[in-house]
Parts: structure tokens; C-alpha cells; sequence
């Protein structure tokens, strides 16, 4: 049975799961994995661990795929006549907020949308420019009264924005950033079923990424894995973002190169993707990448990473866009990769 | 045109299921000023059952016709423009990426990070932002401008839209009990209330039903549509601002509301352009109180409805305008509350089968 | 004796033993004084009591029972303080902070240094209504030149400030965190029969980044953790928007800028206080960390959360707790750590 890719990745983004309150799309990742990988497992901060053993001899090397599950999100900080006050989880660009709607988990769901209070309310120091988020509020459109009752001092608020398909293969929505991603690594195991493999492969659904890495420091510790690959999304170009930090969407994936990347992993990386012929853009990453592999690189001994993204566009709005097509590539790429590792691959690493 | 009328209902009009569904579809479907072709297809099949009369005018205006059956009767113009704020494609920069401008006013700080609709086969596309990464914190408290901004329809939008098409925002009405959300309740609540008076037209006066066109963009359709109606009392019925949020500040007091939600029909006395008859005024808030209609005066303050084209034209129409108490007008999502809606209608309904040519004398 | 004297006989005994805390200086690495005076408090209740390599002293209380878990509980004992950058010759001292210092709180201030000797903070001339900068303060300690000068490049002092006992509310300038250091021994006292194995962790270098907890968490392995710390309060005039108050119990902690608290942890302390019905307040900080995050990062994770002791005047010479919302702590610590412990 072949997964739609689309209406697997469709249903993640209608998922709630901010930072630290994964369980929701913990659950539907975990439906999709059971039937392609041998364990599952979940971490003490919620990360999600699935097991595809491999055919080699006992013991196996391990090879990590980090994907964050997480998602972006506010959280609620004071109560006002039945208006919330929120702050942020994870970084959030205040100007995208008002007119946004959104989910309030209260003690039930409670559709709600982000609102801009009107000049004259405000400090006069804001005037015409952006609102800054401690002046948003929330508008749920109940009583105050009821308000006071549901809602309570740190309960999480999700973005509800429908998933939208767009044409030309294109997916736009919140939290793709990074279930474009876990949907990559769902490919990945897909094809892994119809391939030998001799390393064994964990896949994980990492918690906690947008705020303090909580999963991708944790992880690693449990699993110890030989090497890791993290899968995330980078910066497509598209209106307002051209310069050297942006690849471009629709035109393959992007392998991040730099501190966090193991060189002679890059290499063999890359050689696969140009031998399947797979496109592929060469992404610097001077510092730090600001995803799962900054954190799983310095775990214990230190373990090797590799980072493969997947463009999109308009990161951190409810509104960001990827291709479908990069999706599958990335999926496609590692899959090849880790099919072609033999047993001793990591005794053939070198620094040179 | 004309057509076999239905005897109207006499009841008093409701909100109910049927109600909630009608306002769906004509707050779904997008009708920026210039081109209200989708809300004027719902409102002719809505209305022509009720109607002694149905045209639609030069303008693209609704005019619609319910002679009562009794003698004495007042000629009332009551009008609701159909047309909402939005965008126009200005420029094809190639990929499916528009260069866009607003139609009406709609403040850049509601566009950044919405989902879109474009044309009239509604295809969906975004207005997205840089990623916070890439910005700095002196450029995150700049507003964007419009300019800045790109409606994105995907790789291969460019053969989904062209220059000049309209667009909208995408929202899709919800029923939140007790209030509604939805994109343009301004001024479908007052498409949808005209639609019922319609249905439910009292025989003491001739009801003239104006579902005009272009009021974002300078009150247009209501002026020729009075002239053409020739009425001898005015009203506007449409939504108007709740502003009744708290301020960042406990110490500063909310004092430049205009209106408030869960406290009835808003009755304007002036607005920016219009001073309201005040004969109209009392008969409003006589009929709210002998009928237990909660009501409002919305502040007086800037702004405008279809009275102020309508009270100028010919030789002068004694007029007035009543409104729904609407959060977040000109956004994404705008907010109402049910009872605010149905009061309206009521308060509406009543005074009309109240009025007598003696109000005028 | 009466109950009543029972009662202020041990009131007195916590005030003075919360003076004690608040008064002996203790700024990031330099806990040897703290670490002695509370070890003096804690002999005899623990079953066993250790001090790590980095200096954190951790205290064992029973062991883990069939239905108990490793518990581990983090207090700081460390504060903010400064440390000499250099000494001119005529015996001024300049310095740089240690931890989240503002100078706006230390002009006209006094320091004690490890070795007892003590001294005042002056600042340069400034333009009118300029700033002041670290840069441009220093330390006398009475002396005339940098040959008679007692203090060094790299002495570490404290800020000194007498403990103030103001009835409802309590002053110090080291409530942050010599508050929760006392919450933290006097549950480790009160604590009877648990079915847990609960290490009280008295951590140093919280001011300068989380890390004593950081390598305290590895060495304990816990199943679950909790920091106890001061939080910020919301209730002095025009001050930052934030719900917590003083007199209106503990507050629990949902996040922090440093981590998110584990939701099932916010769940069993809610209940606990519900059952227990001790007043808490839920709490979102927008600044600031706490020993949770390395709890939480410790290992392959640790679930863990933060019993916040709310507190006005952070990082000044007069911080200020209520003295109710301290009772209700030590219960709250009491109660969590005496039942079996489900966490979702």
C-alpha cells in the first residue's frame, strides 16, 4: 500500500502539538509509522521513537532521522474582561498575528481569533506601526464570565488556519515547518519497506525543537546512534527573501554544509543525490543551524549529522508553502542513502 | 422584470438555522466593490418569490419592489450595500507571485500571513511574510506597507489569476455560539436583514429595497439608487465598529467605543455623513422600547453609510441608518453576536409596521 | 506548651533560619559559606548527604519504594554578586557582574567580600540624566592605594543588605533563592513516610547559566524533577504585564523563557493543590530560567517542572516574598513528594 503523502501531511498540519504538547500529532505520526517500523517507543519529554531493524548482523549500526514535531504557537497570559493575552511559543512575528484565527485549548477547544485593538487603545507610541504582541488579544467570542470558566494562566493556542492546496503541487499552512518533514521521513520508511537495509534506522518524531531542543538533546542519549541525519525546512526564495540564505521551492532539497555537518557524510550525501540524480542545493550554514542537528551533535561523545531541508516559504506564518515534490525527494534521498550504507561505513569516515 | 409575488410572511422575521446558512453563503462568496456579481445572484434568487418588482440597474444594483397592500402608505428606501473591502491583482510578476492593491479600507496590519481567495473560481492563495529568521528587531516593529506585500498562488498560479482580478479573504463563517465569525459581516448582515424585511414586508408601507453596490469605495450605488427610487424616508441598514475592547493600560478608560457588542441594534444620530432625522430617531427608539428591543446609540463619529448618499439626493429624503454591532470590521474575521443580529432585525421590522404618514407631517 | 507558643517558637526558628540564608553570601562559585550553613541545617534529616564536583550538595531522603520514583528537587543556593576586573592605584576596585546584575541597584550599595572584608559601590560623574553603566561604578573598600588594598583581581563579593522582616511580607537582598533553599530544607525535614527517593539538590551557578543543576541531574538520574525558585510578580504599579501576585499562594510554573514545564508535571502539582487545598496561581514567565531546563535536558529527559515562590524586586538589594506564599510552599513540596506520583 502506497501512502498518500498528501493527505497523510494534510492531516498532521490539522494537528495541534505546540512545543511540550505534542500528544495530538504524536498520536496520528505514530498510526502512520506503526505499519512501516518494528518498535515504538515514546521519550520521557514526548518524542516519538520508531525502530526499523536492519538485515545486518547483530550487533547493527544506528542511524537517527530527526524530524521535530513541534509546533509554534501562544500561550495565554493574563485574562481581560474575556480577552486573553498571549505571549508566544516559539518565535512568532508579531505582524502576522492580527486577523489570525486560532484554537484556544482551554478546558475545551475554543476557535478564537487574534485581534488588533484599535489606535486609541493602544500606547501612543505604537501609532501606525506593527502592534507588538503584548498589546494582541484573543477574541473567543463567548461571555466574559464563560471565558473566565474555560480558559486559564498558561493554556496553549494553536493556529487554525486550514491547509490549503495551491497549484503546481504546492501545500500551504501552518506548521509546516516541520511536518513537511515528518512527512519526508514517513516517505523515507515507505520506500525502506521495499529496500534492503543493513543499518537500523530510528525515526524520530522530535519534541520540543522551537523552544529548547528538549528532544533532540534526549534522544540521541537513549538511542546512541552511529550517525543522524535531521530533516527540517530552510528558507525558499519567494517575495521578500532572495539573498543567500534562500534556495529556491520546487528545485530539490537543501544539504546544509558547515559546523554541524560531518564533511565525510556530506560527501557520501551527495554522491548518492548525484548519482540517482536527484536536485539538490548546497545550503551554507556558517554557525549554527538552528535545527535538531545543533543539538544531536554535541550529545555524549558527539555523533555525526548531516541536515537535509526541505524549502518553503513564509516560515513561521500560518501560511507557509512547500512542494510536495521536495517532500519527496528528501524522503527519496535518505531512503537511498541508508540503503546503500554497508555494515562498516562508519569505520570508512574519515577526516581529511 | 417582474414576476408572480408570494404573499409575504406576516410573522415576525427570526434568525434561525436557515438564517445562519443563508448569511454563510453570502459572507463566503466574495463580492469586492465593483464586481458584487456573486452576492447579487444569491440576493435575486433570494428575493424574487417576495417582489412586485426586481431589477438590477446601471450601477449593478439590486432594486427590488414591495407594494403593500394598504392604503396610506409611506414609500421607504431601505438600502444594505452587498460589496465588501479586498484586493485587485496589479502586476503578474511571473511564478504565480501578484503585486496586489486594496479596494476600500483595509489596514495593511490585517493582510501579512492570511489565506486568499482569487477570482471568481475562488482559487486559493496566500500573502505571505519574510521568516522572522531573516528579520531584524527594528524591521519587526515596522508595519509592512502593501507594497511589500505578494498574493502567492503557487508555482503555477500565473494560469490560475490575471491582472485585475479581485480578491478576498478566505475565511469561511463559523457559528460560535453565542456569536458568529465570519469575513465581510459588514455588510452581508445588512444584505441578509433587507433580504428578510423582503420576505416579510409589511402592507402599510412600499418597501424599496436597495442592495447596492461600490459603498466601500464612496457610498456610489446608493446615490443613484435613491435618485432612481425617489423615496420619502431613508434607510441604511449595514454593520458599524465595536470598539469595545479593553485598553493596555487599566488606567486609561475606553472612551471612543462607537459601539458595543450584546447591546442591541446600534440607531446613528450623525455620523461623517450624515446627521440622522431625528423624527426617525425617536420612532426607532420608541418602537425599541415599546417592544423590549435592546438598543444603542452608536457614538457619534466619523464614517458613513448608504444615508449619507441617500438623505442628498434630489430634493432631500429625511433618513437614518441602524447597524449591527461588528468586532474587526475590514479584517479577516470579523465578530458578532446572534442576539445583536436578530434585535437588529426586529427593531427594523417593528418600527416599519409602525410607520404612518404621520411621522413625516 | 501551648499550641499557640508551639507555633511561634517555630515561626521564630524559620525566620531565623531564613535570616541565616538570606544573610551569608554565596554568589556563583563561591558557595562554599552557603553550602556550610545549610549542610548545618540539613545534618541529621537526610539519609545521605553528598557534594558533587561542580559543588552542588545533594541530600538523599528514603528510598524508592515499589510504587515510588527517583525524585529530584532543585533549589539554587547560589547569588548574583560581582567580581574584581582590576584594582587602581589608589585602591578603587572595578568589577564585572556575576549573573544578571543592573547597575541602577548598586550605586551607593555595599559589598561583602568572601574573606569578610566589606566595601560601598560609587559611580563616576555622569552627564545629566545619563545611565549609569557597570562600566563606570566601582568599589571602595576604605583604603588608599592599590599596594593596601585587601581585595584582588578576581575577588568575589556579595551585596550586602539586612534581612527585613516586614510581617506579611519578608525583604532580602538574596530571596532569590535563599527562599526556596529554605522551602527545600524544611520539606526535607517535615518529609515523613514517601514512597519516593527524593534528592533535595542544593545547585550552584543558576545565575550564570543553569549549571550545577545541569551536572546534578546526570549524577541523581532522576525519573522526575522539579526546580524551586523564585518567579517574577505582576502586582507593583506599571510594572510588566503578568498575572502573578504576592499573597496568592505558589505559583506553578508553565514555562519559563528557558523551558516549557513537562504538562503532566503542571497537572499532578494542580492536583495536589486542589486536594491539598493550598491556593497556587498558574504562572507564565516571559524572562528568565530555571534549574528545570537542565533538569529537562538531562540524559535521555527528565519530565519537569517548577515550584515558583512569587517575588517582587528580582536581582535588587530588597527582594520581597509573602510570607504566606512560603508557608503554602513547604506544604505544596510536602504533599507532592508524599504520594504516589502518576504522571499522565
Amino acid at each position: 500500500m502506497t501512502l498518500d503523502l498528501l493527505s497523510h501531511l494534510k492531516q498532521m498540519l490539522s494537528a495541534p502539538g505546540l512545543s511540550a504538547y505534542e500528544d495530538p500529532i504524536r498520536d496520528i505520526i505514530a498510526e502512520a509509522w506503526r505499519p512501516l517500523t518494528d518498535e515504538l517507543s515514546v521519550s520521557r519529554v514526548g518524542s516519538l521513537h520508531a525502530l526499523k531493524r536492519g538485515d545486518g548482523a547483530e550487533p547493527r549500526p544506528k542511524v537517527l532521522l530527526s524530524a521535530h514535531m513541534d509546533a509554534i504557537g501562544l500561550m495565554v497570559t493574563a485574562i481581560t474582561d474575556g480577552f486573553l493575552h498571549v505571549t508566544q511559543v516559539g518565535g512568532v512575528d508579531a505582524r502576522i498575528l492580527p486577523g489570525q484565527l486560532v484554537t484556544v485549548h482551554g478546558r475545551k477547544e475554543l476557535p478564537g481569533t487574534v485581534v488588533m485593538p484599535p489606535e486609541f487603545l493602544l500606547p501612543p507610541e505604537v501609532e501606525k506601526g506593527a502592534v507588538p504582541l503584548q498589546y494582541l488579544l484573543v477574541d473567543v467570542g463567548l461571555q466574559p464570565a464563560e471565558v473566565e470558566e474555560l480558559v486559564r494562566v498558561g493554556d496553549v493556542v494553536s493556529f487554525a488556519q486550514p491547509p490549503l492546496e495551491l497549484t503546481g503541487g504546492a501545500v500551504a499552512g501552518h506548521t509546516l515547518d516541520n511536518r513537511a518533514s515528518v512527512a519526508a521521513v514517513t516517505h523515507c520508511l515507505e520506500l525502506l519497506q521495499r529496500r534492503k537495509h543493513a543499518w537500523d534506522v530510528w525515526a524520530v518524531a522530535s519534541a520540543q525543537e522551537e523552544t529548547n531542543f528538549a528532544g533532540a538533546f534526549t534522544s540521541p542519549f537513549a538511542i546512541q546512534p552511529d550517525f543522524a541525519i535531521a530533516l527540517d525546512v530552510t528558507f525558499a526564495k519567494g517575495p521578500g527573501s532572495t539573498d543567500w540564505r534562500t534556495v529556491p521551492l520546487g528545485k530539490g532539497v537543501a544539504l546544509a554544509w558547515g559546523p554541524n555537518i560531518h564533511p565525510a557524510l556530506y560527501e557520501a550525501l551527495t554522491k548518492t543525490a548525484d548519482e540517482l540524480d536527484i536536485p539538490y542545493s548546497p545550503e551554507p550554514a556558517p554557525g549554527m543551524t538552528g535545527t535538531d542537528a545543533a543539538a544531536i551533535q554535541i550529545v555524549q561523545a558527539g555523533i555525526p549529522c548531516l541536515l537535509v531541508s526541505t524549502p518553503l516559504r513564509y516560515m513561521h506564518t500560518p501560511v507557509e508553502m512547500v512542494a510536495l515534490k521536495d517532500i519527496q525527494r528528501a524522503g527519496r534521498l535518505i531512503a537511498e542513502f541508508i540503503s546503500g550504507l554497508p555494515v562498516d561505513f562508519m569505520q570508512t569516515v574519515e577526516w581529511k | 422584470m417582474s414576476s408572480q409575488k408570494q404573499p409575504s410572511m406576516q410573522l415576525t422575521p427570526e434568525i434561525g438555522a436557515q438564517q445562519v446558512e443563508l448569511l454563510a453563503r453570502l459572507c463566503n462568496a466574495m463580492a469586492v466593490s465593483g464586481d458584487e456579481q456573486e452576492v447579487r445572484q444569491i440576493v435575486l434568487d433570494e428575493i424574487q418569490p417576495y417582489c412586485d418588482q426586481v431589477e438590477v440597474d446601471g450601477l449593478g444594483n439590486v432594486l427590488a419592489m414591495h407594494v403593500g397592500s394598504q392604503a396610506q402608505k409611506v414609500r421607504v428606501m431601505i438600502a444594505a450595500h452587498m460589496d465588501e473591502v479586498g484586493f485587485m491583482l496589479t502586476n503578474d510578476e511571473g511564478e504565480g507571485v501578484f503585486s496586489f492593491e486594496t479596494v476600500g479600507g483595509i489596514d495593511p496590519r490585517q493582510l501579512v500571513g492570511k489565506a486568499v481567495i482569487v477570482g471568481r473560481e475562488h482559487v486559493p492563495a496566500v500573502i505571505g511574510a519574510k521568516p522572522i529568521h531573516l528579520t531584524t528587531a527594528e524591521e519587526r516593529k515596522k508595519a509592512l506597507k502593501v507594497e511589500e506585500l505578494r498574493i502567492d498562488l503557487g508555482p503555477e498560479g500565473s494560469s490560475k489569476a490575471k491582472v485585475g482580478d479581485r480578491a478576498t479573504f478566505a475565511t469561511q463563517l463559523e457559528a460560535l455560539e453565542p456569536s458568529i465569525r465570519a469575513k465581510a459581516l459588514d455588510n452581508r448582515l445588512g444584505v441578509i436583514n433587507l433580504i428578510e424585511l423582503l420576505r416579510h414586508a409589511p402592507e402599510n408601507i412600499d418597501l424599496l429595497a436597495a442592495f447596492t453596490v461600490q459603498e466601500e469605495v464612496g457610498l456610489r450605488g446608493a446615490r443613484v439608487a435613491a435618485y432612481r427610487f425617489d423615496p420619502q424616508i431613508g434607510m441604511a441598514i449595514d454593520a458599524t465598529p465595536a470598539h469595545d475592547l479593553p485598553a493596555y493600560d487599566v488606567d486609561v478608560e475606553n472612551t471612543r467605543y462607537n459601539t458595543k457588542l450584546d447591546h442591541g441594534p446600534a440607531i446613528y444620530l450623525m455620523d461623517g455623513a450624515t446627521i440622522s432625522d431625528r423624527r426617525l430617531a425617536e420612532w426607532l427608539m420608541q418602537t425599541a422600547e415599546a417592544e423590549g428591543i435592546p438598543y444603542q446609540i452608536r457614538q457619534p463619529n466619523p464614517g458613513g453609510t448608504d444615508a449619507g448618499a441617500i438623505h442628498r439626493a434630489r430634493a432631500g429624503v429625511p433618513s437614518i441608518s441602524v447597524s449591527v454591532p461588528v468586532r474587526y470590521a475590514h479584517s479577516a474575521a470579523s465578530l458578532i453576536r446572534q442576539e445583536d443580529w436578530a434585535n437588529t432585525l426586529k427593531l427594523v421590522y417593528h418600527a416599519l409596521t409602525r410607520l404612518t404618514p404621520e411621522i413625516l407631517s | 506548651m501551648s499550641i499557640e507558643a508551639k507555633k511561634i517558637e517555630q515561626d521564630d526558628a524559620l525566620l531565623a533560619l531564613i535570616k541565616k540564608m538570606v544573610e551569608t553570601p554565596g554568589p556563583s562559585g563561591q558557595e562554599q559559606l552557603i553550602r556550610a550553613a545549610i549542610l548545618e541545617e540539613i545534618q541529621g534529616s537526610a539519609d545521605e548527604i553528598r557534594t558533587d564536583a561542580m559543588g552542588n550538595l545533594i541530600a538523599r531522603k528514603g528510598s524508592k519504594q515499589p510504587n515510588g520514583l527517583r525524585i529530584m528537587i532543585s533549589a539554587h543556593m547560589d547569588e548574583i554578586g560581582l567580581m574584581v576586573t582590576h584594582v587602581d592605584e589608589n585602591g578603587f576596585s572595578r568589577f564585572i557582574p556575576i549573573g544578571g546584575v543592573s547597575p541602577l541597584t548598586c550605586i551607593g550599595g555595599r559589598v561583602i567580600f568572601m574573606n569578610g572584608q566589606r566595601g560601598v559601590i560609587g559611580c563616576e560623574r555622569l552627564e545629566p540624566n545619563a545611565l549609569p553603566t557597570l562600566e563606570k561604578l566601582f568599589i571602595d573598600v576604605g583604603t588608599t592605594s592599590r599596594e593596601d588594598c585587601p581585595v584582588k583581581v578576581g575577588d568575589v563579593c556579595g551585596f550586602e543588605r539586612p534581612f527585613l522582616d516586614l510581617g506579611k511580607h519578608l525583604v532580602a537582598k538574596s530571596m532569590d533563592n535563599r527562599i526556596s533553599v529554605v522551602v527545600a530544607i524544611a520539606a526535607l525535614r517535615t518529609l515523613q513516610a514517601s514512597p519516593h527517593e527524593v534528592y533535595f539538590v542544593f545547585s550552584v551557578q543558576e545565575e550564570v547559566g543553569l549549571r550545577g543543576s545541569a551536572t546534578a541531574a546526570y549524577g541523581v538520574d532522576p525519573d522526575v524533577g522539579l526546580a524551586v525558585d523564585v518567579t517574577r510578580t505582576g502586582d507593583t504599579p506599571r510594572t510588566t504585564k503578568m498575572e502573578v501576585a504576592l499573597d496568592k499562594g505558589p505559583a506553578i510554573k508553565v514555562r519559563d523563557s528557558s523551558f516549557i514545564a513537562d504538562p503532566r508535571v503542571v497537572d499532578w502539582m494542580i492536583a495536589t493543590a486542589k486536594a491539598a487545598d493550598i491556593p497556587y496561581q498558574m504562572e507564565v514567565l516571559e524572562a528568565g530560567g530555571t534549574d528545570g531546563r537542565s533538569i529537562q535536558l538531562a540524559r535521555a529527559g527528565v519530565p519537569a517542572g517548577c515550584l515558583s515562590i512569587p517575588c517582587r524586586y528580582i536581582h535588587t538589594p530588597s527582594e520581597m516574598v509573602s510570607r504566606a506564599d512560603f508557608e503554602d510552599a513547604i506544604r505544596l513540596l510536602v504533599e507532592l513528594l508524599s504520594r504516589e506520583v502518576k504522571l499522565g
